[in-house]
């Protein structure tokens, strides 16, 4: 028994006597819910059992086995090595790497277009306010399947043909896309690529010591440029530390391509923008209704404490505005992503063009697009988890 | 997106389609058709010769006769097919989910179609091989174009033998793969490949339908392929599958009778006892498909015979410009070989 007994007002319900019943609104609302489940499942079950009696009926084969044949195609674009005998899995695999690789890039470029075009719209300049408006209502109004289609015109209409190639130094524009000089991979750059990281890590380090400093102080540090000096200058510590290698692997005419070098296909840079262009256009919209959330009172006290336009913006209204602008900017990046499946029509060689493929090949639609469901669900969750923890950190910190 | 999520409404349909409806098994798709008065046909989107719909939606090509004679041999009436246009991607999924009855739709027999898909080939309407379609200019043959970039639709027998030619003879060619062929042969005609490959059929009816000038594109003569092209109809249904390749075997019979659109009316006075078979004007062939005496004699006065459908659609006097080739009778030298009605 304990000291505290003689304190204790009420005892507490008993226990044991808390069974599930009808007569309590918590009993009730547990068995709807394992009746809810057991009902989806049962459906779920009674589907796919159908599916597979009717498809063994009708002769259908099915099943996954197939991942593990030789794939027996070759593909255009690709991240990873590829031999002639790999496997369905390892194709899959590709094309899950060329929709990441898009999907990246994209993400980045849409953010700075669109933020720049969000933010020009509260421009004082008549013209750029008017342009940015112009920009917003154009590309979000335009499916963006056309534009990709129109983008993949220009580009293989327009450019010149590998004769007539436009050269600067050793770069090439023409129908086969660009081609540029690109480092052959030695010490040197892995090293520098270790460098970078260490740098940020310590940029990153170094940004937590200057809020300390701040808070204790009210002396603002450089965070920006101590963190880029660093990086850089890792960087190139490791590039000499490698022994400072300069050979590139230099693009070339060759008879019917450039060949070597590093190279954007034209249907890379045709789906990429297409898909930032479009994408941007929302995040514009995103970014104005952020900013737009804060009152104008927020403005004019920072000015009152003596801030300073861009630290007005920096320090007081972007850290509010992130709040409003995260959970729909994540939607973005999950639309600019799913949207990459639209390829198909212009013929970079992507998840769904890899599925495509597949399901021709062996027939097994079902499973093909199974796989690619799970693969845009898994990318679509690891976005969305991400964000929710940059969301998390933006969030006001309740004390 | 709306292009992905069509491809994914279609497969949730078809498996929608697998799930339901097992009722749709052996003899029934005859009965169904005479139920809805309609034979459902999935033919190509467009190419020309094969399937193409006119600005008022007429449908024609040598796929499409096929449809056009069943529909007249079961139906009585040449008008009665609904076309379905399908892409590369979606024909099996249709014919397998019962969306369509018939698919003519230029479709290359395989073994692995054959036996895994769970639908049956009727027979060969057009005997092919895979070629490639250059600019005019330095290149003459296959053989010259080591490290070419290729257009080439997705899911078709064409992008694997691409890559297996490219392996065998070392050529690395690179494939740009689309999903529509409209896509694949606008990206050749921009310039973005060096080549568009497809059966021969098809080079020379997109050469002549949507090159700016055709005689500037040059089909090179090297076949790499067989493509033997022709109907499919689903597992499952023997009484079906029966009518459709014997409909397509009449009309090859019937040319080597010597039985046309014209003259079907008078020969049916023939002493020859085969042609009276054909036409039933003595023996009722019919009535082992369940169907009907004149049952090819209707399907006859309404696409012609065989050689009738080639020359009309695809023949030297078109636009597509085919010459007859392995498709000539099995008398002169072609492939075209009908097992005997009797």
């Amino acid at each position: 028994m304990s000291h505290f007994s003689m304190t204790e007002a009420r005892p507490s319900p008993d226990k044991k006597n808390r069974t599930i019943s009808w007569r309590s609104r918590e009993g009730r609302s547990i068995i709807y819910q394992i009746v809810a489940i057991l009902s989806a499942f049962a459906l779920i079950a009674l589907l796919v059992r159908n599916t597979l009696a009717n498809m063994r009926l009708r002769g259908i084969q099915s099943g996954y086995d197939f991942l593990f044949q030789p794939f027996g195609f070759d593909i255009s674009e690709t991240v990873i090595e590829y031999a002639h005998n790999s496997s369905y899995f390892v194709a899959f695999a590709i094309g899950m790497l060329n929709t990441i690789k898009v999907a990246i890039i994209g993400i980045a470029l849409a953010t700075v277009v669109g933020v720049l075009i969000g933010i020009g719209r509260f421009s004082a300049n008549f013209l750029v306010q008017k342009i940015c408006y112009a920009y917003v209502e154009f590309f979000r109004n335009v499916p963006v399947y056309l534009q990709l289609l129109i983008w993949y015109l220009v580009f293989a209409e327009a450019l010149p043909d590998l004769d007539g190639a436009w050269n600067a130094g050793h770069f090439y524009l023409s129908k086969n896309g660009i081609s540029f000089p690109w480092p052959v991979w030695q010490l040197g750059q892995t090293l520098a690529l270790l460098g970078a990281g260490l740098g940020l890590v310590f940029g990153l380090y170094y940004r937590r010591l200057a809020r300390t400093h701040f808070d204790l102080t009210g002396q603002p540090r450089p965070v920006l440029w101590v963190a880029l000096a660093a990086t850089l200058g890792m960087s190139v510590l490791g590039w000499l530390a490698g022994g400072a290698p300069m050979e590139w692997d230099l693009p070339k005419v060759g008879e019917f391509q450039i060949e070597d070098g590093g190279a954007l296909s034209p249907e890379f840079m045709a789906l990429l923008f297409g898909l930032v262009f479009y994408t941007a256009a929302f995040i514009a919209e995103v970014v104005r209704s952020g900013i737009a959330s804060v009152s104008l009172g927020q403005h004019e006290a920072a000015g009152s404490l003596g801030l300073s336009k861009r630290q007005t913006m920096r320090l007081v209204v972007l850290p509010q505005a992130l709040r409003v602008i995260i959970p729909p900017l994540t939607s973005q990046y999950l639309n600019l992503t799913k949207n990459s499946s639209l390829a198909v029509a212009i013929g970079y060689p992507e998840l769904v063009s890899i599925a495509n493929t597949t399901l021709n090949q062996t027939g097994r639609a079902i499973e093909a697009l199974s796989i690619v469901m799970l693969v845009y669900l898994t990318l679509s969750l690891i976005t969305s988890a991400l964000m929710n923890w940059f969301n998390a950190s933006a969030a006001i910190q309740e004390r | 997106m709306k292009k992905y999520t069509r491809t994914l409404i279609g497969s949730v349909l078809a498996a929608a389609g697998l799930m339901a409806a097992t009722s749709a098994m052996a003899g029934k798709t005859l009965d169904q058709i005479k139920q809805r008065g309609q034979v459902v046909c999935g033919v190509n989107t467009g190419l020309a010769g094969f399937s193409a719909a006119d600005s008022s939606g007429n449908w024609s090509g040598l796929d499409v006769d096929h449809c056009r004679a069943v529909a007249a041999a079961v139906l009585s009436d040449a008008t009665k097919v609904k076309y379905v246009p399908l892409t590369a991607q979606q024909r099996f999924t249709a014919l397998q989910s019962g969306e369509i009855d018939v698919l003519a739709r230029n479709t290359t027999s395989t073994m692995s179609r054959d036996a895994s898909l769970g639908l049956h080939f009727v027979g060969a309407n057009y005997y092919d091989g895979q070629g490639f379609m250059v600019p005019k200019g330095k290149i003459t043959s296959a053989k010259q174009l080591k490290g070419a970039t290729v257009c080439v639709q997705s899911g078709t027998t064409t992008e694997k033998n691409l890559t297996d030619y490219s392996r065998a003879n070392k050529l690395n060619l690179k494939p740009v793969v689309f999903e529509k062929v409209e896509a694949a042969t606008g990206a050749y005609f921009a310039g973005r490949c060096q080549a568009y490959t497809t059966d021969a059929s098809g080079l020379a009816s997109v050469r002549a339908k949507e090159a700016k000038d055709p005689a500037t594109h040059l089909i090179l003569p090297d076949l790499i392929s067989k493509e033997p092209l022709g109907p499919m109809v689903r597992r499952g249904d023997d009484e079906w599958l029966a009518i459709n390749k014997w409909v397509l075997a009449g009309l090859i019979e019937a040319e080597e009778y010597g039985i046309t659109q014209a003259n079907a009316d008078q020969m049916k006075s023939s002493d020859n006892p085969q042609v009276g078979r054909l036409l039933g004007a003595t023996e009722d062939l019919g009535k082992h498909l369940g169907l009907d005496k004149e049952w090819l004699y209707r399907a006859i006065k309404v696409t012609g015979n065989y050689g009738e459908m080639f020359e009309r659609n695809v023949g030297p006097k078109t636009s597509i410009n085919l010459p007859r080739g392995m498709n000539r009778q099995w008398s002169q030298g072609g492939l075209q070989y009908a097992a005997p009605l009797r």
